[in-house]
C-alpha cells in the first residue's frame, strides 16, 4: 500500500473561526479544496492541537447552510420569503436609510454585533456614525467578569488572562464547561496533569474539565459568592494573608472615611490634589496612599481633618470575619459540607505560604525597589460563566478576586496572570461617550463602550432615563460596560426609552438561542403597530449562514465563511496574547468563494465611504479604504498604533508602535498568520507593578503612562453609586430605583440570592436549570456541521438519579421543563455527576424547523430543545410593579443560569417530540436542499491513484 | 445481533438442503433405498435448490457479491471461507453421486463412497456455518459448546422430516425414517432449550469494567459517542423485547418441534390417504419454525459492542 | 492474508490517558478529516443533515458513570481500534481483505478485496469496524498508516491525526513492543490496561485508568488552619501580622 500519498497542493496558515479561541490552523489545500486542517505548531494559542470543531472546520465552510447572495425581503417578517438582489441595490438600500438617519437622529440606528473579533472597526464605525447605541454581545455574554475584573485588578478572566499553567501547582475552577480560551485550557489541564498539580472544580456538573478534576465541588448555583467569602473568612481567622502584596499591590491600606449617613461616607480621605491618603505607621501620620509607604497601616481608626477614618483592610476584615460567613453559616445554601470549605481554605493557604515558589529572576517594582527573585504563590483560579451568568454574578467574582488577591497570587509565578495588554488602570480610562444621545451627521466624541467610575458618568438624560436603548449606563445597570445586547429587542419593540429605525445586526442569532424568552423575541420582531407598520421599522442583518435570525431580517448581507476572508485579531480587541507576551493574528482567503457574498467588515468599510463617515473618506470623498485588508494594513487609531501591532514600520522593523507598513499582510502570512512577541524573562511577571514591563507596555501603546496599578479590593466607584442611591450628589436615581442601587453597589463584595429565585416561590420551583457548552459545538453554529452534529443532534436533560428517584422518572422518560417564564419539553438522562437539585442540558443544540438548511426530520428540533424558552427576559414585578431586566444590577449581565423549574412527566402521548413547535422556515432562494450522502474526501482518494 | 433475512434464510435452507442431501448419501451408500431417477432427481433436485438458493441469498448480504468468489482463498484460517470452499467441494461428491445414483442407478462401490463422501462433506458444510457462529468470541450465545451441535443436530432433523415427506410423496413411506424423523425433532427441541437455558444464563462475554479498563464498581453509559443510531448499533445492538422473545420462542417450539412431531406422529399411526398432505405439512411448519428459530438465533445474540453503549 | 504473522517486527498502537480525556472529540473529528480523504476514503455520512444521521467513524468518545466506593466519578472513553496482536477480526475474514502487517502490526482492510460480508466486524469484540453501506466494504482505523510514514509531512507531523490534534495530551503512539519506548514506559508507570483481556484478543493499545481522586501531593500536608487571634480581638491579629 502507499504509505506516502500525496496531500496538498499548497499548505496555507491562518487563523480558525470555529470558535472565538482563535487557534493557528494549517489549512491543506488540494485542487482548490480544502483537503485537512491541521493545528499550526508554532502558534501561541494552540501549539498544534486542534480541538473537535477546529477539526471539523471543512463542514463548516462547505456548508449547505451558506448564504449565497444579499437578500430582500419579499413576504412578511419572519416568514422567511425573500429575493435575491444584486450587492449595488442591498448597499444602496442601507446607504439610503442610514444617511436619513444620521441626518435627523442617528441614535435611530441600534448597531449590535455578536460574536465578532472586529469590535475595534464596528465600535468605530457606530463612534463615527455618530449613535450610542452600539455594543457587541458582552452584556448577554461574560460582562460580569470583564467588569469584576476591570473594576478590581485591571484585567480578567475571560481570555484576558491565565494561569500560569507551567508552574501552578493548584488549580480552582469556577463555573467552566469550555470558555474562551478552549485549547489553551485544554492544553493548560494537560500539563497540570502532567505535573500532579491538584484540580479542584467548582461547578454543580461533573462534566468535560470537571470530570477529570482531583476534586469536585458540586455547588449550587448562584451560592459562589458565599462559598469564597466563607474561604475568605477561615484565611482571615487564620491570618493566612499575604500582606505585604496587600500593602504593595492594593488599596487596602486606603483611608475610609467613617460617616454614615454623610455624602463622603465610604469614600477615601484624600489629600488637597485628591490623591488618597493611608496612615504611616513609622511616622504615625498619614502619607500619599498612592506612594510606596512601606509601613502603612492595616487597622485602627485616624482621624485626618476631623474626619474619622479606617483602613480599608479592616472594613474588609471585620466584614467576613463575621460569622454569617463561616462555612458552618453556608455550608447548607452552597449545598457544600461545611468540612469542605474549611480543608479547602486549609488547602489554599498550605500550597500558598508553604509550597511557594521563587524564579531566579531579578526585578524592580515601580517604587524602584529591586528583588533580587519572582516569587510565586503557585495557586492558580479561572472562572467564566458559572459565575457570570447570575444576577450576583459581579459580585461574585470581585470575590474570587479579592481571594486571589489576599493570597498573593495575582500575576505572579504560579498564579493567575495577565496577558498584555492587560492589566490596565483599574478601571480603565475612556468613559462611555454618547452621553447627549448623539447629534446629527456628528460623530462622538469616543467610543460609545467604556467605565463609568461617578454617577455623572452615567448615559441618562436630565430626567433620568437611559440614552441607550438597551439602557447600559442606566440606573438598570450603571457598570454596563459591554452594553446590554439582550434588551435592544424587547425596549425597542416597546419604544421604551424610545423607538429606533433601524436595527442593524451582525453575528449574532437574536432570534434564538442568543436571546432570553426566545418565542416572544420572534414575535416582538415581527410585532406591528396600530398603522400596521413593523415595531422595529428595518431590521438589517450579516450572517454567514441560514440562522434562525435571517428570516426576521429585510435586508441580509452575506458574509463569507472563514476560510475565504481577511480578518484582524487585534490587540485593540480581544487579542490573542499570551501571559508572556502580547500576540496578534489574521485570518487570510486561503479559499475563494463560489458564491455572490462578501466580507462584511469589507462591506461596513464600504458603507461607511458611502454615508462619507469622517474617516472612512478621504478629503475628497472618495473611499479612504479599499476593502479591510486596507484598512487593516493603513488604518491607525492613534499615531504608529493600528490594528496590528506586529512587523510596523517601514521595513517592518517595528513592533507595537510604528509607521505604516504596506507589507505587513504579508509579514504575517509569512509567520504563519500571528505575529507573537515574548518579553524579556523580568517583564513577565508582577505586571501590575514591574517598572520594566510597564515602560515596555507604554512602549507598545497598551498603556499611557508606567504607573503602578492597584488593586481595587474596596471599590470607591461602587461607593459612589451607593452614596448617590442614598440620596447623595447631583445625580441620584429616581427614588424607585434608589434601594436598589444602595444594596448592590457595595464597596466590597457581598452575596444575595439571584434574583429570579429570589422572586418565586421556591416550593413551586425547586429546581436550578443550567446550559453547559458542548466543546464540539460553538452556539448554534455547530448543528449545520456534517461531523459535529453526528456527535450531537439530540440534547438530554440530565437528571440526578436520586432526584429522579423521588420524583417518579425514569431513564429517557420526557418531561417538561417549567418555569415563571414558559415551559420546554425533552428528554432526561439519568446521571450522578451534577448537584441533587439541578438539572442541565447542553446548550443551543435544539434548532428551528428548516433553519441551517437541515431536513425535515433532524433530530435538532425534532427531539432537541432550547432551554431558552424557558428563560425570561425580564424579573417578575417588584414591589413597584417595574420589571426589570433579567440582569445582574451593576453591569446588566444577563442573567441565564438564575432559571428556576419544576420538572413534570409527559403524557404518553406527548412523548418523542420536543415542545414548542414553530413554522418550518423554507429555504432562501439560492440555496439548495442539503444532500442526502456526503462522501467528501472521495476525490482526493481517486486523485492518488491518478498521480 | 441484528437478524439479517438473508442469513436467517442461507442458515435454514442450506441446514436443511445439506441435511437432506447428506441423508441421501447414506441411503446411497448403504442400500437403504433403491436408485430411482425420479425419486432421485426430485430429492436431489430439492436439496441442491435449498443449497443453492441459501448460497445465492447469503451473498444478499454481501457489499460486493460479485466479489464473493475472493471468499474462497482464506479457507486456512476464516469459517466463513471454510465454508464456501466446503460448500463448493460438496458439489463434487453430490455431482457424482447424483450421476452413479441417480442417472446410472447404480449402487454399492464408489457409488457408495461418494454417497459417504457426500455426507461427510455436507456434515463438513453445515459444521463451518456453524463455526462461523461458534468462534465468535465476543458474543457469548454463540460462542458456545451448543453451536455446532445444534446446527448439525438441526441439519439433520430438517432433512429427515424433508426425506420423510418425499418419501411419502413417492409412496415409499418407512416407518423408520419417520420414527427418526420424530425421534430427531423431539432430540432437536430438547437441545434447543437446553441451548435457551444456557444462553439466557450466559449474559455477556465480558463486563463494562474490563471493557473500558475502568475496574471496580459499576460502569453506566451516561452519553454515547453519536446521538443517533450508527452502523455499530444496528449491525450488533439489536435488541429483542423480552415479551416478544418468549412469544417467538412457543412459536419455535410449536412450528418447528411440536407441530411437526405431531404430523409425523399421525401421519405414522393414521397416515392413510392424507400421509403426503401431513408430512408435507410438517416440512412447512418445521421450516417455517426454524426460521424464526434462527431469527431469535441472531437477534438473541449479545454482542460485547453493547456494553458500550450500555445497551447490555 | 489473513493468517496472523507470529510476531511483528514493532507494535505500534495507541496509548489512551483516561485520567486526562476531557471528551473534547478533538480525536474524533480529526480522525474523521484525516481519514475521510485518506487510505480509506471516503468515510461516507448518510442523512448528513436530516434525522437518523449515520456516518464512519474510525474514533468514538463515550461518557461514562463508575461508581465505587471511593465514590462517582465521570470518565470520558475514546474507542478506536486496538490494533490486536490475535485479531479474530482478521482471522474470520474469508478473503484477505483483512491483515495485519508483519512490520508493525497496524491492522488494515483491502478495500478492493474485501467482499462487505461484515464478519470482521462481529469478531471485533470492541466495535473497531465500521462498514460503509454505501461503498459497501468494511472501513476501520488504519493508526493513520498513511501519515505516519508520509514523507510528504514534516517529520514531526508523522503522527496519528488523532494523536496530533489532542490538546490535553492524552493520546500518545508509539511502539508498544519496544519495552524502552516513551508509551511503553508510561503504560508501565501508570499500570496501562487492555481492554477485555480475558476474551484473548491482546490488544496492541493500552488505556491509563483514571488515577485515584486521593489528595495530591501538594495539599496532602496542609493542616487544618487555626485561629490567629485568639487573644487581643481583630485588631491584635492584624498588629501581629503587620510585625512579623
Ligand atoms: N440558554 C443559554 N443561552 C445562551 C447562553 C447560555 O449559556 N445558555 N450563552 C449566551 C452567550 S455567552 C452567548 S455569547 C450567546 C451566543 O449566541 P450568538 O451570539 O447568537 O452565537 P451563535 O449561535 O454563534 O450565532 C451567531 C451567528 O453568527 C453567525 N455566523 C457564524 N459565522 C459567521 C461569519 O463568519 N460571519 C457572519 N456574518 N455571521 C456568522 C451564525 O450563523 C449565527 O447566526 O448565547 C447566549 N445564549
Ligand atoms: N465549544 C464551545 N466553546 C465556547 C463556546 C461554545 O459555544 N462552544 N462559547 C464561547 C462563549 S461565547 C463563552 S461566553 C464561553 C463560556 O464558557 P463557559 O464559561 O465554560 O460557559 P458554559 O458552558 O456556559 O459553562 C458554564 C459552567 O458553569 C457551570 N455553572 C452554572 N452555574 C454555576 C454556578 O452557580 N456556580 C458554578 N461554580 N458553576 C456554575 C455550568 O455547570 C457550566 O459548567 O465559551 C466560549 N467557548
Ligand atoms: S478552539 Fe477549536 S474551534 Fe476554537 S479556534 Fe481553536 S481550533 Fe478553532
Ligand atoms: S480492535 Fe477489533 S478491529 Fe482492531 S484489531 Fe482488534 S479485533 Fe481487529
Ligand atoms: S467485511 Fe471485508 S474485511 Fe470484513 S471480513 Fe468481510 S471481506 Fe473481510
Ligand atoms: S490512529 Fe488515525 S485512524 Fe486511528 S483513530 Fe487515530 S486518527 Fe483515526
Ligand atoms: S482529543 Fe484527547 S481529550 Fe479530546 S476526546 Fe480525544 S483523547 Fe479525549
Ligand atoms: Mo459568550
Amino acid at each position: 500500500m502507499e504509505t506516502s500519498p500525496y496531500i496538498a497542493d499548497r499548505v496555507a496558515k491562518t487563523t480558525c473561526y470555529m470558535c472565538a479561541c482563535r487557534c493557528g490552523i494549517d489549512v491543506h489545500i488540494r485542487d482548490g479544496k480544502v483537503r485537512y486542517i491541521n493545528g499550526n505548531k508554532d502558534h501561541p494559542v494552540n501549539r498544534g492541537v486542534l480541538c473537535g470543531k477546529g477539526s471539523a472546520g471543512i463542514m463548516q465552510h462547505y456548508s449547505p447552510a451558506r448564504l449565497r447572495k444579499p437578500l430582500l425581503r419579499s413576504g412578511p417578517r419572519g416568514s422567511g420569503e425573500f429575493r435575491e438582489i444584486e450587492w449595488e441595490e442591498a448597499l444602496g438600500i442601507a446607504t439610503e436609510r442610514l444617511a436619513r438617519i444620521r441626518h435627523t437622529d442617528p441614535k435611530k440606528l441600534a448597531f449590535f454585533t455578536g460574536r465578532d473579533q472586529s469590535q475595534s472597526l464596528t465600535g468605530w464605525w457606530a463612534t463615527k456614525f455618530g449613535t450610542p447605541n452600539f455594543a457587541a454581545h458582552g452584556g448577554f455574554c461574560s460582562v460580569n467578569m470583564a467588569a469584576a475584573g476591570l473594576y478590581t485588578v485591571g484585567g480578567a478572566f475571560w481570555e484576558f488572562g491565565e494561569p500560569d499553567w507551567d508552574r501552578t501547582k493548584y488549580f480552582l475552577l469556577f463555573g467552566v464547561a469550555e470558555d474562551h480560551d478552549s485549547n489553551p485550557i485544554k492544553i493548560g489541564l494537560g500539563k497540570l496533569k502532567a505535573r500532579g498539580a491538584k484540580i479542584v472544580s467548582v461547578n454543580p456538573c461533573r462534566t468535560g474539565y470537571n470530570a477529570i478534576a482531583d476534586e469536585w465541588i458540586g455547588i449550587r448555583p448562584g451560592t459562589d459568592g458565599l462559598f469564597v467569602l466563607a474561604l475568605i473568612h477561615e484565611l482571615l481567622r487564620a491570618g493566612r494573608v499575604d500582606i505585604e502584596y496587600l500593602v504593595r499591590y492594593t488599596n487596602a491600606h486606603l483611608l475610609v472615611i467613617q460617616n454614615p449617613g454623610a455624602a463622603d461616607d465610604g469614600l477615601f480621605v484624600r489629600d488637597a490634589e485628591g490623591h488618597p491618603l493611608c496612615w504611616d505607621k513609622s511616622a504615625n501620620a498619614p502619607a500619599r496612599g498612592d506612594a510606596s509607604t512601606e509601613t502603612p497601616a492595616l487597622s485602627g481608626e485616624f482621624e485626618i481633618g476631623g474626619r474619622r477614618c479606617v483602613p480599608a483592610f479592616q472594613l474588609l476584615a471585620q466584614r467576613y470575619l463575621d460569622e454569617s460567613y463561616s462555612p458552618d453559616a453556608v455550608a447548607e445554601k452552597c449545598g457544600v459540607p461545611a468540612e469542605t470549605i474549611r480543608r479547602t481554605a486549609a488547602e489554599l493557604a498550605h500550597v500558598a505560604f508553604e509550597q511557594a515558589i521563587e524564579l531566579p529572576v531579578a526585578w524592580t517594582d515601580t517604587a524602584g525597589r529591586r528583588h533580587a527573585t519572582m516569587k510565586g504563590r503557585p495557586i492558580a483560579m479561572h472562572a467564566m460563566r458559572g459565575i457570570s451568568a447570575h444576577s450576583n454574578g459581579f459580585h461574585t467574582c470581585r470575590a474570587i478576586h479579592l481571594l486571589q488577591v489576599l493570597l498573593g497570587t495575582v500575576d505572579v509565578p504560579g498564579g493567575w496572570r495577565y496577558k498584555p495588554p492587560f492589566p490596565k488602570p483599574v478601571p480603565p480610562g475612556a468613559k462611555p461617550a454618547g452621553k447627549d444621545g448623539g447629534k446629527p451627521d456628528t460623530p462622538l466624541s469616543g467610543s460609545p463602550l467604556g467605565f463609568v467610575t461617578a454617577p455623572e458618568d452615567l448615559l441618562i438624560g436630565d430626567d433620568g432615563k437611559p440614552v441607550r436603548i438597551d439602557k447600559a449606563y442606566s440606573w438598570d445597570a450603571p457598570l454596563a460596560a459591554h452594553g446590554m445586547m439582550h434588551t435592544v429587542i424587547r425596549n425597542a419593540t416597546r419604544g421604551d426609552p424610545y423607538h429606533i429605525d433601524t436595527l442593524f445586526m451582525y453575528m449574532a442569532n437574536m432570534a434564538w438561542n442568543s436571546s432570553m424568552n426566545t418565542a416572544e423575541t420572534m414575535s416582538m420582531l415581527t410585532e406591528k403597530d396600530n398603522d400596521g407598520n413593523y415595531k422595529i421599522p428595518f431590521i438589517i442583518y450579516s450572517d454567514a449562514y441560514y440562522s434562525e435570525t435571517v428570516p426576521f431580517a429585510d435586508l441580509v448581507l452575506p458574509d463569507t465563511t472563514y476560510l475565504e476572508r481577511h480578518d484582524c485579531i487585534s490587540l485593540l480587541d480581544r487579542p490573542i496574547s499570551h501571559a508572556d507576551g502580547p500576540g496578534d493574528a489574521i485570518r487570510h482567503p486561503v479559499v475563494q468563494p463560489d458564491r455572490d457574498v462578501r466580507p462584511f467588515q469589507s462591506v461596513l468599510i464600504d458603507l461607511g465611504a458611502r454615508l462619507k463617515l469622517p474617516g472612512f473618506v478621504n478629503e475628497d470623498g472618495t473611499a479612504k479604504y479599499k476593502d479591510y485588508a486596507d484598512y487593516i494594513v493603513n488604518h491607525e487609531r492613534s499615531p504608529g498604533i493600528g490594528p496590528l501591532a506586529g512587523w510596523r514600520g517601514v521595513f517592518g522593523e517595528k513592533h507595537g508602535r510604528g509607521e505604516r507598513n504596506p507589507s505587513q499582510l504579508q509579514r504575517y502570512i509569512e509567520n504563519g498568520g500571528f505575529w507573537h512577541h515574548e518579553f524579556d524573562v523580568d517583564q513577565r511577571y508582577y505586571k501590575m507593578a514591574n517598572k520594566s514591563y510597564l515602560e515596555a507596555a507604554v512602549g507598545m501603546g497598551f498603556i499611557a503612562k508606567a504607573e503602578p496599578i492597584r488593586f481595587e479590593l474596596y471599590s470607591e466607584t461602587l461607593q459612589r453609586f451607593r452614596l448617590a442611591g442614598q440620596g447623595h450628589g447631583a445625580v441620584v436615581p429616581p427614588p424607585s430605583q434608589r434601594k436598589r442601587i444602595e444594596a448592590h453597589f457595595d464597596p466590597l463584595p457581598i452575596w444575595y440570592p439571584p434574583f429570579e429565585e429570589a422572586a418565586i416561590v421556591e416550593r413551586d420551583y425547586p429546581l436550578h436549570a443550567l446550559t453547559q457548552r458542548p466543546m464540539h459545538m460553538y452556539h448554534s453554529w455547530g448543528s449545520q456541521n456534517a461531523w459535529l452534529r453526528q456527535i450531537t443532534s439530540q440534547n438530554r436533560l440530565f437528571v440526578h438519579h436520586r432526584l429522579a428517584a423521588k420524583l417518579g422518572f425514569a431513564d429517557d422518560d420526557w418531561v417538561w421543563v417549567e418555569s415563571v417564564n414558559g415551559r420546554v419539553k425533552g428528554q432526561i438522562r439519568l446521571v450522578d455527576g451534577v448537584e441533587e437539585n439541578t438539572v442541565w442540558t447542553w446548550n443551543a443544540i435544539g434548532k428551528r424547523n428548516g433553519s441551517w438548511a437541515l431536513k425535515e426530520n433532524a433530530a435538532e428540533h425534532t427531539r432537541g430543545f432550547l432551554l431558552n424558552h424557558a428563560i425570561g427576559d425580564l424579573l417578575p414585578p417588584d414591589e413597584t410593579g417595574r420589571r426589570y431586566s433579567n440582569s445582574d444590577p451593576v453591569t446588566g449581565q444577563a442573567a441565564w443560569f438564575d432559571l428556576r423549574v419544576r420538572i413534570r412527566k409527559c403524557m404518553p402521548e406527548e412523548a418523542g417530540f420536543t415542545s414548542p413547535q414553530f413554522k418550518k422556515l423554507p429555504l432562501p432562494p439560492g440555496i439548495s436542499p442539503s444532500p442526502s450522502k456526503l462522501s467528501f474526501g472521495a476525490q482526493f482518494k481517486q486523485k492518488v491513484l491518478a498521480r | 445481533m441484528h437478524p439479517a433475512y438473508s442469513v436467517i434464510f442461507f442458515t435454514t435452507a442450506t441446514g436443511a438442503g445439506y441435511g437432506l442431501i447428506a441423508l441421501l448419501g447414506l441411503l446411497a451408500a448403504f442400500g437403504l433405498v433403491q436408485p430411482d431417477l425420479w425419486f432421485g432427481f426430485t430429492s436431489f433436485g430439492l436439496a441442491s435448490c435449498l443449497i443453492a438458493a441459501g448460497l445465492l441469498s447469503s451473498t444478499g448480504h454481501l457489499g460486493h457479491p460479485e466479489r464473493a468468489w475472493r471468499a474462497f482463498s482464506q479457507w486456512r484460517s476464516s469459517w466463513l471461507s471454510r465454508e464456501g470452499v466446503a460448500a463448493v467441494l460438496t458439489f463434487v461428491p453430490i455431482g457424482l453421486l447424483v450421476l452413479g445414483w441417480v442417472v446410472l442407478g447404480r449402487s454399492g462401490g464408489w457409488v457408495a463412497a461418494v454417497g459417504i463422501l457426500t455426507a461427510l462433506c455436507a456434515a463438513i458444510t453445515v459444521s463451518s456455518t456453524a463455526m462461523i457462529y461458534a468462534s465468535l468470541k465476543p458474543i457469548a450465545q454463540w460462542h458456545s459448546r451448543f453451536t455446532l451441535p445444534g446446527y448439525l443436530l438441526y441439519s439433520a432433523t430438517s432433512g429427515l422430516v424433508l426425506l420423510s415427506a418425499i418419501m411419502q410423496a413417492f409412496g415409499r413411506p418407512s416407518a423408520a425414517w419417520m420414527i427418526a424423523a420424530i425421534l430427531f425433532t423431539l432430540a432437536s427441541w430438547g437441545w434447543k432449550l437446553a441451548t435457551w437455558r444456557h444462553n439466557d444464563g450466559a449474559g455477556m462475554a465480558a463486563d463494562l469494567n474490563s471493557a473500558t479498563g475502568l475496574a471496580g464498581g459499576t460502569v453506566r453509559s451516561v452519553e454515547w459517542p453519536h446521538t443517533e443510531q450508527n452502523y455499530l448499533m444496528k449491525e450488533m445492538g439489536f435488541r429483542v423485547a423480552r415479551k416478544h422473545q418468549q412469544k417467538l420462542r412457543t412459536i419455535v417450539q410449536l412450528a418447528a418441534f411440536a407441530l411437526p412431531a405431531g404430523l409425523l406422529l399421525i401421519d405414522l399411526l393414521f397416515g392413510g390417504g392424507i400421509s403426503t398432505l401431513l408430512a408435507s405439512l410438517a416440512v412447512v411448519s418445521q421450516l417455517s419454525g426454524l426460521l424464526v428459530e434462527r431469527w431469535l438465533f441472531f437477534a438473541e445474540a449479545k454482542h460485547t459492542i453493547t456494553l458500550y453503549y450500555g445497551l447490555a | 492474508m489473513t493468517c496472523v504473522p507470529a510476531t511483528t517486527e514493532k507494535s505500534l498502537g495507541l496509548v489512551i490517558d483516561l485520567d486526562s480525556c476531557v471528551g473534547c472529540q478533538a480525536c474524533v473529528t480529526s480522525c474523521k478529516e484525516w481519514n475521510t480523504g485518506g487510505h480509506m476514503a471516503p468515510l461516507t455520512d448518510l442523512k448528513p443533515y436530516d434525522g437518523g444521521v449515520d456516518g464512519v467513524w474510525f474514533n468514538r468518545v463515550h461518557t461514562y458513570e463508575q461508581t465505587t466506593d471511593a465514590g462517582s466519578r465521570t470518565v470520558h472513553f475514546p474507542r478506536s481500534c486496538l490494533h490486536c496482536a490475535e485479531p479474530a477480526c482478521v482471522t474470520v475474514c474469508p478473503t484477505g481483505a483483512s491483515y495485519k502487517r508483519e512490520s508493525d502490526g497496524i491492522v488494515l482492510v483491502n478495500e478492493d478485496k474485501c467482499i462487505g460480508c461484515k464478519l470482521c466486524s462481529w469478531a471485533c469484540p470492541y466495535g473497531a469496524r465500521e462498514f460503509d453501506t454505501d461503498v459497501g466494504v468494511m472501513k476501520k482505523c488504519t493508526l493513520c498508516v498513511d501519515r505516519i510514514y508520509n514523507e510528504n509531512l514534516p517529520e514531526a507531523d508523522r503522527v496519528p491525526a488523532c494523536v496530533a490534534a489532542c490538546p490535553t495530551s492524552a493520546r500518545h503512539f508509539g511502539d508498544l513492543a519496544d519495552p524502552l519506548s516513551p508509551v511503553s514506559q508510561l503504560v508501565e508507570a501508570r499500570g496501562g490496561v487492555p481492554l477485555m483481556p480475558e476474551l484473548g484478543y491482546r490488544p496492541t493499545n493500552r488505556y491509563l485508568p483514571p488515577r485515584a481522586k486521593k489528595s495530591n501531593a501538594v495539599t496532602s500536608g496542609a493542616p487544618p488552619l487555626s485561629d490567629a487571634s485568639p487573644a487581643g480581638g481583630f485588631l491584635g491579629w492584624v498588629d501581629r501580622l503587620l510585625s512579623a
